[in-house]
């Protein structure tokens, strides 16, 4: 399997990274080498093999009901590049 | 099965009949204290981004714990909606970029929900019933709140509601019509309330659908759906619904053919308007979280939660018919809210006595309903207690009171005399009725004797008397019982 | 004052509590190394004042005959742990600027213990890669001579762009550099496909990567989910096993964090291996192997015969689909960790005129080639029409070298002994920037621990022809991290003791 420049342009599009039209013949070899590199598994026989959920053996822990955290705008908005009265701050998205 | 003729929902078109599909997607915030995978507040309200942990803020390192009440809410959901309980559930990634969404993905389950199919009765009316079929019922996080409206150029972003904990209920498409819809969506909310699991506050949000509607010629195969957004109000999802099918019936009858995709009701226009940013068809990459093993649920957890379930709504509405002697309707009134049925309840039985279930339901659907409405609050907060109410009705029977004068009585219990004993009223401002013969024949006499023209013409016009009562009423300041008067008038004068 | 760095940590904690020497004492000395030093770029923050006041506060509590296992003895801490205050960014420019104003569990564990922070250690970023050269900070250069270097060549390579320098393997390359330099007593590293045990190979220093769930991930900047696990890098095996007993432990904030209580590591470095059953798979001798590895891992298997352990031959026939399989699994979970990093809450923004442009920009920017390229396939592989294809697969594959382990240790096998890499630590600039999976082969050894969830330990085990380090891995039961102490001290013992490089860069 491999990808074209489009399937390139579509992929970077959903990982939001945006990739200059010179970069992406680089970048959809690399894909490919890598993609080259993973066909081998195609031939493997996978029959009934049950896809693995969990490295451990052990049940989800749950927490109780209990309001442990929060009330720490300060700590949340510490690092925010651009924020006005405790909300974050982004270009005006249009719905 | 609709007992409703199949035909009676079809919209005519130009060129023919029409048939509306519909189907639903329920979301509804669950209530608990803290959010589906964080510690912090579930609160409404709240200064912006106070109810949010390092987890919500989806900060480096954050990894999510599940909360235990959250999924008892979510069994108890689907033990209310006779669905059936997947002991194995997953947690899968929906992955997209939005601002609102800090961890970049939504954690929702999507291979493997925690409910499986249900499903739902709906009565329209007395011979009106269908049964909604539930597809699947599912945890998964809320987004926070993108506020495009506070600045010219920047979108501020708030992320209180981030990871509260939400169950999407996905109806079958089997709905057929607006009002079939709304009464999908009230019946289910009334379910919610009844469990607990959710205060179906559509107002604030909490329960919110999108639909999912599509049109077709009657027995041809299913057509393009197109979904609505994000609907909270069930006035709103009747309109979004008739504008929808009317306006893909338009494009049909025109030629055309109707392009899948998803929409916002406008409740301004009364329309509903393609959402621009939902255009490219979303690929979510769901994969299974990797910061969360499969949720495995214990029978004797689930059997502890069945039983401690509280009386469902068409089970309440059953044993009232039966054991009330109540009409369908009366007690579907009353069944609609899980406290105006217990309140009802507790007048009928106050005190170890049993009292006539019919006059109890007529003052709680009449006269009470009338005040809280007036003043904005349930029946069972209208500021009258089910002892009061009792008291009330007890007085009628006993005829110490009229059933106008008890009008009055109930009044000044919602008004000058809040929490008094309504026979201690009675008695204080002097409301006994006046039974007493000679006492209602004086003032039946002297109303006579004041009004001889009338008189006379009441022997031609029987209609006169109920106009005679009323002056009789009116000397005795209501008091007197009205079918003594009545009685006596008719004697008097001759009729 | 400059032996004070050629302590293990063991020596320096006996000599603590003997009050032979401070902690201010320990710690000045390590932060005199680390200015000495500089040139290895193996720390990329430090911070000496915060230092000398943790050495200060545990001096106090050591004279109080009070004191944690870890008592004032300094450590440094790989960029990726969340440490409160002090620069975390995983040696990326898309955190530039992050202060996290929470500590990662496993750091907070050190500190609870009384261990002194030096500063963060130079990782390749978000923990993708095998040398440390995709590092926004720039390349480590091994204290490791390569052969037939001058000083004078290595100083003018340290002082450039340090092509030709070793490297001292990746991700933790800081880590394993600096534990070799002796710029700390031990180090805290993560490992996700072997970004603990490669370092450590290329180095000639212990590594462990316990089992998966052993230490906390709270507070650990996610690169794999279901991959990535704390460990740590020390210069001896009790160093090693002190170290990790403190990282360790039940945490309620992570839902896949084992819950049972840590055992005494150390006890077990020096128990006997008398009886114990060494399974040699014969899978990982590859085509083409290297000779001098290949002799190694023989090597090992009768040293272990000596010490008293059973050898037998193995079979794990799944291995060969593990690194392809690693490199579908850990990039897909990588696309979804990584959404985060979005310019909105924290780290760069570049200037954009709309939301998407902001991501586009930010994320462009922000993250450097080789994680973007795992991006690009991450996502490419959970993407519609190709999840079953891909994803899918490989979590079945996953399943199927697990299932190859679980019968190797059912069949009475305690432990695996493998070699750790396909060779030795190799020069700064070497790999090709053309073809990425040439870089990644570098994990073949490694990789099929984190896809099993198991322990992996690797301890030196001597020296290529040219004089490098090289290294042999042991895999464990999974939470028996012990008896592969236990193995790893018996190579040791039985090992020529591998020379730690004296200072050339000072």
């Amino acid at each position: 399997m491999s990808v074209d420049l489009d399937a390139v342009r579509r992929i970077a599009r959903l990982a939001r990274i945006r990739v200059t039209e010179a970069e992406m013949p680089h970048l959809q070899a690399e894909i490919n080498a890598i993609l080259k590199f993973v066909e081998a598994l195609e031939a493997v026989d996978v029959e009934g093999v049950e896809p693995m959920t969990s490295v451990i053996p052990m049940r989800l822990p749950m927490r109780d009901d209990v309001v442990t955290d929060g009330e720490i705008p300060g700590k949340v908005l510490a690092n925010a590049p651009l924020s006005e009265d405790d909300f974050f701050l982004v270009p005006r998205v249009i719905e | 099965m609709t007992t409703e003729p199949a035909n009676a929902n079809l919209i005519a078109g130009a060129t023919g009949d029409w048939e509306v599909i519909v189907g639903l997607e329920v979301h509804a915030q669950v209530t608990s204290r803290s959010k589906l995978f964080s510690g912090a507040a579930t609160a409404f309200g709240g200064e912006p981004n106070t109810h949010v942990s390092l987890v919500d803020a989806a900060m480096p390192g954050m990894l999510p714990v599940i909360n235990r009440e959250c999924v008892a809410q979510a069994i108890r959901t689907g033990l209310g909606l006779k669905a059936k309980i997947n002991h194995r559930s997953t947690f899968d990634r929906k992955n997209y970029f939005y601002p609102d969404l800090p961890q970049g993905y939504q954690i929702s389950q999507y291979k493997s929900p925690i409910v499986g199919e249900g499903e739902i009765q709906i009565d329209l009316s007395p011979t009106y019933s269908i049964n909604v079929g539930i597809e699947r019922l599912h945890l998964e996080q809320d987004a926070g709140k993108s506020l495009h409206d506070q600045s010219p150029t920047m979108t501020f972003v708030d992320l209180n509601r981030s990871g509260i904990a939400l169950m999407e209920i996905v109806s079958k498409p089997d709905m057929r019509s607006a009002d079939e819809a709304k009464a999908y969506v009230s019946k289910l909310r009334t379910i919610l309330r009844y469990i607990g699991s959710c205060d179906g506050d559509m107002e604030k949000g909490n329960l919110r659908a999108d639909i999912n509607v599509s049109v077709r010629r009657p027995g041809e195969p299913l057509g393009t759906r197109c979904e609505i957004k994000n609907v909270n109000s069930i006035r709103f999802i009747g309109q979004a619904i008739e504008t929808e099918a009317r306006r893909q019936i338009a494009i049909l009858e025109d030629g055309g053919a109707i392009d899948q995709q998803t929409r916002l009701f406008d409740a301004v226009r009364g329309e509903t308007r393609s959402m621009r940013s939902k255009e490219e068809a979303h690929d979510y990459r769901y994969f299974p979280d990797p910061d969360l093993l499969p949720l495995e649920l214990d029978s004797e957890w689930v059997d502890a939660l069945a039983a401690y379930l509280p009386e469902l709504p068409d089970a309440k509405r059953a044993r009232f018919i039966a054991n009330y002697g109540l009409t369908a309707y009366d007690a579907s009134v009353l069944v609609a809210e899980k406290e105006t049925a217990d309140f009802f309840e507790s007048v009928v039985n106050h005190g170890g006595t049993k009292r006539d279930p019919k006059a109890v339901a007529n003052w709680i659907m009449g006269d009470l309903s009338a005040h809280a409405n007036g003043r904005g609050a349930p029946v069972a907060e209208a500021g009258v207690s089910a002892a009061q109410l009792a008291a009330l009705v007890d007085l009628i029977v006993e005829g110490v009171i009229s059933g106008k004068i008890a009008k009055d009585v109930l009044g000044l219990l919602l008004g000058e005399e809040k929490d008094a004993d309504p026979r201690a009223v009675v008695e204080r401002r002097g409301l006994r009725q006046v039974t007493d013969a000679g006492a209602i024949d004086a003032v039946v006499d002297a109303v006579i004797a004041a009004n001889a023209d009338k008189a006379a013409q009441a022997k031609t016009k029987p209609g006169m008397l109920g106009w005679f009562v009323g002056q009789v009423m009116k000397v005795t300041g209501g008091k007197a019982n009205p079918q003594a008067v009545s009685e006596a008038l008719k004697c008097k004068l001759g009729l | 004052m400059t032996d004070l760095t050629s302590l293990t940590l063991a020596e320096a904690r006996d000599r603590l509590k003997s009050r032979a020497v401070t902690s201010v004492e320990l710690t000045r000395a390590h932060l005199e190394a680390m200015e000495r030093a500089k040139g290895l770029n193996a720390y990329i923050a430090m911070t000496p004042e915060n230092a000398l006041q943790m050495a200060k506060a545990s001096d106090e509590r050591l004279i109080r005959g009070e004191g944690g296992p870890l008592e004032g003895l300094p450590i440094g801490v790989k960029d990726l742990y969340a440490t409160e205050g002090v620069h975390t960014q995983a040696c990326s420019h898309i955190l530039d600027g992050f202060k996290p104003t929470y500590e990662s569990t496993v750091t907070a564990n050190l500190w609870r213990d009384g261990a002194v922070m030096l500063g963060k250690l130079n990782m390749d970023e978000f923990a993708m890669g095998s040398s440390n050269e995709s590092s926004y900070y720039g390349p480590v250069a091994s204290p490791w001579l390569p052969p037939n270097w001058s000083r004078e060549k290595a100083l003018a390579a340290l002082a450039g762009d340090k092509r030709g320098l070793l490297t001292p393997g990746g991700s933790s390359g800081g880590s394993s550099a600096a534990v070799a330099a002796r710029l700390c007593l031990a180090a805290t590293a993560s490992d996700t496909g072997g970004s603990i045990r490669q370092p450590a190979a290329f180095t000639g220093t212990v590594g462990i990567k316990p089992t998966y769930g052993r230490c906390s991930r709270w507070g650990m900047v996610a690169f794999a989910s279901s991959l990535d696990q704390a460990g740590s890098l020390a210069r001896t095996m009790r160093d090693a096993a002190i170290m990790l007993r403190s990282m360790a432990g039940p945490d309620p904030k992570d839902s896949t964090c084992w819950p049972e209580p840590v055992p005494d590591y150390e006890a077990a470095v020096g128990r006997s291996v008398k009886g114990l059953t060494i399974g040699v798979p014969k899978e990982y001798r590859l085509d083409g192997m290297n000779p001098e590895i290949e002799a190694l891992w023989s090597k090992g298997a009768e040293w272990l015969r000596d010490a008293g352990a059973k050898i037998v031959d193995v079979s794990l026939p799944n291995t060969k689909h593990a690194l392809p399989a690693y490199y579908i699994v850990a990039p897909a979970e990588a696309s979804s960790n990584l959404a985060r990093y979005d310019g909105v809450r924290y780290g760069l923004r570049e200037p954009s005129a709309d939301i998407v442009d902001l991501y586009e920009k930010t994320r462009a920017r922000g993250f450097g080639s080789e994680v973007r390229r795992r991006l690009m396939i991450g996502t490419y592989v959970l993407s519609a029409g190709y999840y079953d294809a891909y994803y899918l697969r490989a979590q079945k594959i996953r399943t199927l070298i697990k299932r190859d382990f679980e019968r190797v240790f059912a069949d009475r096998v305690d432990a695996v002994l493998t070699p750790a890499t396909p060779s030795a630590a190799f020069g700064i600039g070497d790999k090709s920037s053309e073809d990425p999976v040439e870089m990644y082969l570098n994990d073949v050894f490694t990789v099929t621990v984190n896809m099993a969830g198991l322990p992996g330990l690797v301890a030196p085990a001597g020296l290529s022809n040219e004089g490098l380090p090289l290294g042999l891995q042991l895999i464990g039961r999974p939470f028996d991290e012990e008896t592969l102490f236990s193995l790893g001290e018996a190579i040791g013992q039985a090992a020529r003791p591998i020379p730690l490089p004296e200072p050339w860069w000072r």
